[in-house]
């Protein structure tokens, strides 16, 4: 396997170059002409040194809209596998999906991202599983800015004995308290396509005007 | 497996007209260059005369109104909701569009574009059909719907009169040999008052519940007779074209409560539908006896939703005719107790098993005070039987799932959820009676804000469903802990003094100065919540029960302080042109009329705010002076 690692590391800095330069534009100054990327990871376990992404979904959010023609859908290639969170996500050692190496999932995903904010329901979680994953491959960490839904969903509650604000909420519990549709829940692309709804439901609820500015929007949280 | 998004919508697309007509593979390919489009409410999806966007649309969640401008007055033509599709004409070749569309709530949409669907169009006669008839009733409808106007539809007008009647197209029918008693079984699955005889499809007798009163049950008839026995004939038929006023006419000349519609209007054609007297009254809407009568008969949320639009019609009207506001709060109140009653019938209905114990529901806020008009947030709780040990967990998981069952159809109608999870849905908010005694000793005994501010709202409750001795078990433990503490009430009077009053220094108004609403007047906080917590501790102190409203409870304190009466008499006042100066903002915004743009007040208006406010500023120099809250503070 020597030439593989061989290979990636000659490969590596072309893609994460491709990546950087995007950082030199800035983002557009209004929140709605800015491009979020909404994704979610499915993974072996929640351990960052231990497991391993097995799927990821992302979806893309321009002005209010999300287009289908344009998402991410990836399932990889497992070497470490986890038989205890099988029940949870249903995606089995030998998928029936085509799948791709760590690598290329890594490629593939920055190039989908740019320099876009992340938008992520407990974030930490997911952003800390690709850090790793880039960590693997001798890679820094993502550079973009990060919206987490589950503290922007806390933030616009109010403040009262009953609402314990460290408390965490559950996408699922989130997305029915925004009346969002609950399907395709433990599929990664589904949970990013409800991640990408919650989000542009809290935003509208916090700001109705159109002259919001990134910056505020990204702070929000 | 690489699109899980798009199969879902796809599995979507396959229960909404006129996708169940296409092939699987043909729903996958659309499904995958599906645009999802998230708007907040009252946005415009388009006007009239922009120019065609290259997709259509397909509602998914949410409600959409669409209009036309006609000599500046705005004339709803439809109203869409889940599974409508409008915004067609690009479909057709159109270039600009000749209506409007805006949304009723918020809502998400499903962007079809028109290059993926032409093809199937072109294949697919059905599907062109379809659409082309959608088109159609999006644009021509002829009649003028009475729901939520935001403008200047004249609602004083007998527009109704000229809408063609909705008849009712699930027809039930049977043949002429059927048995009485068959017929009456019939009606009774269906609840329905009339049965039409069919003959080939065509219309031959029909009877109704009147027949079987007046025939059957007075004994002239057996009821193992067959219906053409005590049919009528013939039957009284009219085209789809029927007007409301005309259908009120024939049922008059002819004595009758049912007409049945055909294709061409004679008992020769096909039957299509009937038209009952019932539904023709209450399709009139604006009526609050008949939508009380509707909400009764109301079957699913969604029934319950579209009342709610006729609810606000006639609240509209009543505030432009300046009916008296001790009136509209009263009528409104019954109303949406009758929707609040309805849904928790609805959800036990859905329950598996029947409620297991005595149970009380609460609504708490501004519907336990009988003065919300216009949707607002839900407060609610509920209170069950003491339950020994065991059965506990089992019992409160039931009323815990029951309440969020409740919360959810209460929310599809139009309350928001409470920011502050004031909800039964809150396992803190869904306990036993003992349980909740517990809480309010603890809170009582502890006054910090937050307690505070919980004790309040439990002293404006109103049972909406069930046990009524559990809510007054529970009041009168409140009243026993609270009178023996006279700390407690300085704390309750002292957090109504909180809000900061209406007035700056130079009698000018104070503006919120950050956030979405800057600049402008906050009418709830700074208006609403102090007239009503100074009534509240008021109240408190003569140990009043049962009046919740705060209007009357300021008259009732008119009457046990005669000293005070004045000042009494014009708070009851201020907090009725409070409310109304609330829900005239409320309708005119489409939203709960809390922030109020000074700018778009008259000088007449604002002078008769000012004094409102200064009866605020009495009644919170009366509360400090009571309970010597000078140096507290």
């Amino acid at each position: 396997m020597k030439w593989f690692t061989k290979k990636s590391t000659d490969d590596a800095p072309g893609f994460w170059k491709a990546y950087l330069e995007t950082f030199r534009e800035p983002l557009p100054e209004f929140a709605h002409q800015t491009t979020y990327v909404a994704f979610d990871t499915e993974t072996t376990g929640f351990d960052f040194n231990q497991d391993r992404i097995l799927a990821l979904g992302a979806v893309k959010i321009l002005d209010n809209q999300i287009r289908l023609d344009d998402t991410l859908e990836i399932y990889t290639t497992q070497d470490h596998f986890n038989p205890d969170t099988v029940p949870i996500h249903g995606i089995l050692h030998n998928p029936r999906h085509q799948t791709i190496s760590e690598l290329e999932m890594l490629k593939q995903f920055l190039d989908y991202i740019g320099n876009a904010p992340l938008i992520a329901h407990h974030a930490n979680f997911d952003i800390g599983m690709i850090n790793q994953a880039l960590k693997r491959h001798g890679l820094p960490p993502l550079k973009n800015k990060v919206v987490d839904t589950m503290k922007f969903y806390r933030r616009g509650l109010i403040t009262s004995n009953l609402v314990d604000k460290q408390r965490s909420y559950s996408l699922d519990e989130v997305a029915e308290k925004l009346n969002v549709p609950l399907k395709d829940r433990h599929t990664a692309a589904g949970d990013a396509f409800i991640t990408a709804l919650i989000f542009m439901k809290l935003w509208r609820r916090w700001e109705k005007k159109k002259s919001l500015k990134t910056k505020t929007l990204i702070r929000v949280q | 497996m690489r699109n899980t998004i798009s199969l879902r919508i796809a599995d979507f697309l396959k229960s909404y007209p006129p996708f169940h007509l296409l092939e699987q593979e043909e729903l996958k390919s659309i499904a995958e260059e599906i645009t999802v489009q998230y708007n907040y409410k009252g946005e415009h999806l388009f006007k009239q005369e922009d120019p065609c966007k290259p997709y259509f649309y397909l509602i998914q969640q949410g409600a959409v109104e669409i209009y036309q401008n006609e000599n500046g007055k705005e004339i709803t033509l439809d109203q869409c909701d889940e599974g409508d599709l409008f915004g067609l004409r690009p479909l057709f070749a159109g270039k600009h569009y000749s209506i409007s569309a805006k949304t009723l709530e918020e809502s998400i949409f499903y962007l079809i574009p028109i290059q993926a669907f032409k093809p199937i169009t072109v294949n697919n006669p059905k599907v062109s059909e379809y659409l082309l008839s959608s088109l159609a009733s999006n644009t021509h409808t002829p009649y003028y719907t009475e729901s939520p106007s935001r403008g200047n539809l004249d609602l004083t007008s007998d527009i109704h009169e000229l809408q063609t009647v909705h008849y009712n197209k699930k027809l039930i029918s049977c043949s002429k040999d059927t048995t009485i008693k068959d017929l009456a079984g019939l009606m009774n699955l269906h609840s329905v008052g009339s049965v039409v005889i069919l003959e080939d499809g065509k219309p031959t007798g029909i009877v109704t519940d009147k027949d079987i009163r007046v025939k059957v049950a007075s004994g002239n008839w057996d009821i193992q007779m067959p219906v053409k026995e005590i049919m009528n004939s013939p039957v009284i038929c009219y085209p789809a074209s029927l007007t409301a006023s005309q259908a009120h006419l024939a049922m008059m000349k002819h004595r009758i409560s049912h007409i049945c519609i055909t294709e061409d209007g004679t008992p020769n054609s096909n039957a299509l539908g009937i038209v009952a007297e019932h539904d023709l009254i209450v399709s009139q809407g604006n009526n609050p006896y008949f939508l009380m009568k509707a909400l009764l008969r109301a079957k699913k949320t969604k029934d319950l939703k579209k009342i709610r639009r006729n609810i606000t019609a006639l609240l509209e009207q009543y505030i432009k005719s300046n009916i008296p506001m001790t009136h509209i709060s009263r009528v409104m109140f019954e109303l949406n107790d009758a929707t609040i009653k309805k849904c928790i019938a609805l959800s036990i209905k859905k329950m598996n098993t029947p409620p297991p114990c005595k149970f009380a529901w609460m609504s708490l806020g501004s519907q336990g005070r009988k003065e919300q008009l216009l949707l607002t947030d839900q407060d609610n709780a509920i209170v069950f039987e003491d339950q020994d040990e065991a059965s506990y967990p089992d019992i409160h998981t039931y009323f815990m799932e029951l309440a969020k069952n409740v919360n959810k159809r209460l929310l599809k109608i139009g309350f928001d959820y409470c920011p502050a999870d004031m909800m039964a849905g809150n396992p803190k908010w869904c306990l036993s009676l003992s349980q909740w005694k517990e809480q309010f000793s603890d809170w009582v005994k502890s006054p910090i804000d937050d307690h505070i501010l919980l004790c309040q709202v439990f002293f404006d409750y109103d049972i909406s469903y069930g046990e009524l001795n559990l809510v007054n078990a529970l009041a009168d433990h409140i009243f026993k802990v609270t009178s023996d503490l006279p700390i407690f009430k300085a704390n309750l009077a002292r957090s109504a003094l909180l809000n900061p009053s209406p007035m700056g220094f130079f009698r000018q108004f104070l503006l919120e100065t950050n956030g979405e609403y800057k600049d402008f007047f906050d009418l709830k906080k700074r208006a609403l919540i102090p007239i009503t917590d100074a009534a509240r501790v008021l109240i408190l102190e003569h140990q009043v029960k049962n009046i919740n409203n705060t209007f009357e409870r300021y008259e009732k304190l008119a009457e046990l302080e005669p000293q005070n009466r004045e000042l009494y008499l014009s708070a009851s006042y201020a907090t009725k042109v409070l409310l109304k100066f609330r829900t005239r903002q409320g309708l005119m915004h489409g939203d709960s009329g809390r922030f109020i743009d000074l700018k778009s007040l008259s000088k007449e208006e604002k002078v008769k705010l000012k004094r409102c406010f200064n009866t605020i500023g009495d009644l919170q120099d009366l509360i400090k002076l009571r309970y010597k809250l000078v140096n507290l503070i």
